[in-house]
């Protein structure tokens, strides 16, 4: 089984200059990325189609292990970035994988335009509910009263729910997940690359060394079976009341609609000019 | 289908016949003409037109156009597309243009070319949104965080409007850098005839791709000229950009050679090259004893005055650098010494002209002619103020 695991991985990553990696050991960032490499080993894409793109934080330096071509951008912009990819080079399959600050605080512009725009990119959201490369500060998803190194006293703004904003902003599929539930992230994540149109892949994941510090959370194991006990699948939240789903979290895909996608559209413009184009030539010649 | 292009081009792009154009509309056509085919752009005043134009010509040409939300959003998704493959472009004016220094910043230290045309207005802040101004002169040097080694160009005709642009998509290219184009107001909606070129006749260079196979292939390699060629994402070469300091490989490095490697490969990348980095047009400098440094829309008043001065004996010359940075320290120090008052007129309060008393030499008096009302200096000015200099 590990030699299976390991097989898969192994095969995407980059052996040259990369390793060890940055991240705190039992952080889910490391998780996420396998789930991502098994979601894009099981479409069976050609590496060189792929395209995985970052910002800023713990999550955004992903790409650099992953053996596509990668791209880490500046804080916040990484789905701008990827935005320019996608359209100048539409065969690629062009990933964004983020953190809550990158992709909600700083990249919340870019995010919700990019959903409107319905354009063929996947975008992934490591939500672990704080900065944690910086050490520990609230980002737009710590719950209220929670503890972080900028909200000492407890956090008193108010926080999103990102799936929730991806689907008012246009995005086409919308799905939940878990590092705990690593296999169903797979499936989660190959889908929504395969979807056509802005999709949007919510990971919950622990950060242990700020957030769980900070609150008291415990260690990364515990943190994780806290993703396991309260994670409710789409399929039972259909059938629980409000009050049941209290402090509870819904995985699992959430929404799917097919609506235009931004790229295709661009390109019926195109096509139209090649054919009135065509259709002059053949005018002349005849 | 190059063949389809150029023919479909010529339908808004006739070569070698009069036609009366704006100067933004001659940047438009420029960058269609030196290949562009990616623009991303938000609307601001006085550049909107060319992302107007743009956005109705290039699906013609099978170019992509979008309006982003917002000008960090511009920048990043033509350097996305640069990455992927496209010749890209954006533009806009000072507020914007503040927006896009960080990264224009990441596009250096990536070494991503792309051109920034920035039709400038007044400033700071919001300003004169409709007036004419040269107040981003400094920041197109200094605007990004960090050393910084840019290459920026001053047209100052709607004819160089349409030239340069095209140069500029050469140099980016050739360097691997970005180029900022700094137009302005008067330029931008100022018409003028022009004759566009030939195909044949421009002079368009495009970075060349790497000859060897992906295993060998170093995307940042430090070779003799500091120029590296450029695979794009999906060729198959699979490499890593990222605005962290970077070995050859582009994984990022915290080795000290690797570090001092890489940010002495971006520097000596133009300084090495001034040679070739160096355009200005030396007008009556021969016998002059008198030297007015202007560029952009103020090297128009400048020129004329010059006339003007002749008329009535100065001996006096024009020096108009159309690549302000680098800037051209060699030409410049040059006719400082032949001179005993230089002139800097200028749309600020005093920008350029620390540039040129940098290169003081010896007695040589250098004062500055400086209009920020959202006016044009005019050749009167310019006369007057020589005259009182002189007496
Ligand atoms: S700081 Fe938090 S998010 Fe970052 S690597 Fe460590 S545990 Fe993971």
């Amino acid at each position: 089984m590990v030699e299976q695991v390991s097989n898969v991985t192994h095969k995407y990553l980059r052996p040259k200059k990369t390793f060890p990696n940055v991240w705190c050991p039992g952080c889910g960032i490391g998780i996420a990325m396998g789930a991502l490499i098994r979601a894009i080993d099981s479409l069976n894409f050609n590496k060189d189609d792929v395209s995985v793109v970052s910002g800023i934080g713990c999550t955004a330096r992903i790409p650099v292990y992953l053996d596509f071509n990668t791209l880490h951008t500046t804080h916040g912009r990484a789905i701008a970035f990827a935005t320019g990819v996608k359209l100048a080079n539409p065969k690629l399959h062009v990933i964004v994988i983020s953190g809550d600050g990158d992709l909600l605080a700083i990249g919340g512009n870019h995010f919700i335009h990019a959903a409107r725009r319905n354009i063929d990119i996947t975008c992934i959201l490591v939500n672990n509910y704080i900065y944690g490369m910086t050490g520990g500060q609230y980002s737009p998803t710590t719950p209220f009263a929670k503890n972080a190194s900028t909200a000492p006293y407890g956090m008193i703004e108010q926080s999103f729910d990102p799936s929730d904003l991806a689907k008012s902003s246009g995005a086409t599929y919308v799905a939940r997940g878990t590092v705990y539930h690593a296999s169903q992230l797979s499936r989660l994540i190959s889908q929504a690359i395969s979807h056509n149109g802005f999709s949007f892949v919510e990971v919950i994941s622990n950060c242990h060394t700020q957030y769980g510090r900070l609150n008291r959370e415990g260690s990364a194991v515990k943190m994780i079976q806290w993703q396991k006990e309260y994670a409710v699948p789409a399929s039972a939240a259909a059938r629980m009341t409000r009050e049941e789903l209290e402090g509870k979290f819904v995985t699992g895909k959430l929404h799917e609609v097919f609506r235009p996608e931004y790229v295709s559209e661009y390109q019926k413009i195109i096509d139209k000019f090649n054919e009135e184009e065509e259709e002059n030539r053949q005018l002349q010649e005849s | 289908m190059a063949e389809v292009e150029t023919k479909r081009k010529k339908s808004f792009y006739k070569e070698n016949v009069p036609l009366l154009m704006q100067g933004n509309e001659a940047c438009a056509l420029g960058a269609l003409a030196a290949g562009c085919r990616f623009f991303a752009g938000y609307p601001i005043t006085p550049s909107t037109e060319i992302a107007e134009i743009l956005s109705r010509l290039l699906p013609r040409v099978g170019g992509k156009f979008i309006q982003m939300e917002d000008e960090i959003a511009s920048i990043a998704a033509i350097i996305g597309a640069s990455i992927a493959g496209a010749k890209a472009m954006t533009s806009t004016s000072g507020p914007g243009y503040s927006l896009m220094q960080e990264n224009l910043g990441y596009a250096y230290m990536a070494e991503v070319p792309c051109v920034i045309v920035n039709v400038m207005r007044g400033g700071p802040s919001t300003g004169l949104p409709t007036k004419v101004a040269q107040g981003d002169v400094m920041q197109s040097k200094w605007g990004t965080h960090g050393d910084y080694f840019p290459i920026v160009i001053v047209p100052s005709s709607v004819k160089e409007c349409f030239d340069y642009t095209v140069k500029a998509f050469s140099l980016s290219e050739e360097y691997r850098i970005p180029v900022t184009v700094l137009s302005d107001e008067v330029l931008g909606h100022m018409r003028e005839i022009v004759k566009l070129p030939s195909q044949e006749e421009l002079n368009i260079v495009t970075v060349p791709k790497p000859y060897e196979p992906p295993e060998w292939y170093k995307h940042f390699e430090i070779t003799p000229d500091f120029r590296s060629p450029m695979a794009s994402f999906g060729e198959g070469y699979r490499f890593h950009l990222t605005g962290l300091t970077h070995d050859e490989y582009g994984f990022p490095t915290a080795s000290k050679t690797e570090i001092v490697r890489k940010l002495e490969k971006l520097r000596l990348k133009t300084m090495r090259h001034l040679d070739e980095l160096t355009d200005v047009r030396v007008e009556m400098m021969d016998d002059a004893h008198i030297m007015i440094f202007a560029y952009g829309s103020t090297a128009r008043a400048a020129r004329q005055a010059i006339r003007m001065a002749r008329k009535r004996r100065f001996k006096v010359g024009l020096i108009q650098p159309r690549i302000i940075w680098p800037f051209p320290d060699q030409i410049v120090r040059e006719y400082l010494e032949r001179v005993d008052l230089v002139i800097v007129p200028e749309l600020n309060q005093g920008q350029i002209i620390r540039e040129v008393k940098r290169l003081r030499y010896r007695h040589v008096k250098i004062i500055g002619l400086n209009r920020f009302d959202g006016e044009l200096i005019t050749p009167q000015q310019i006369l007057d103020k020589l005259k009182e200099e002189r007496h």
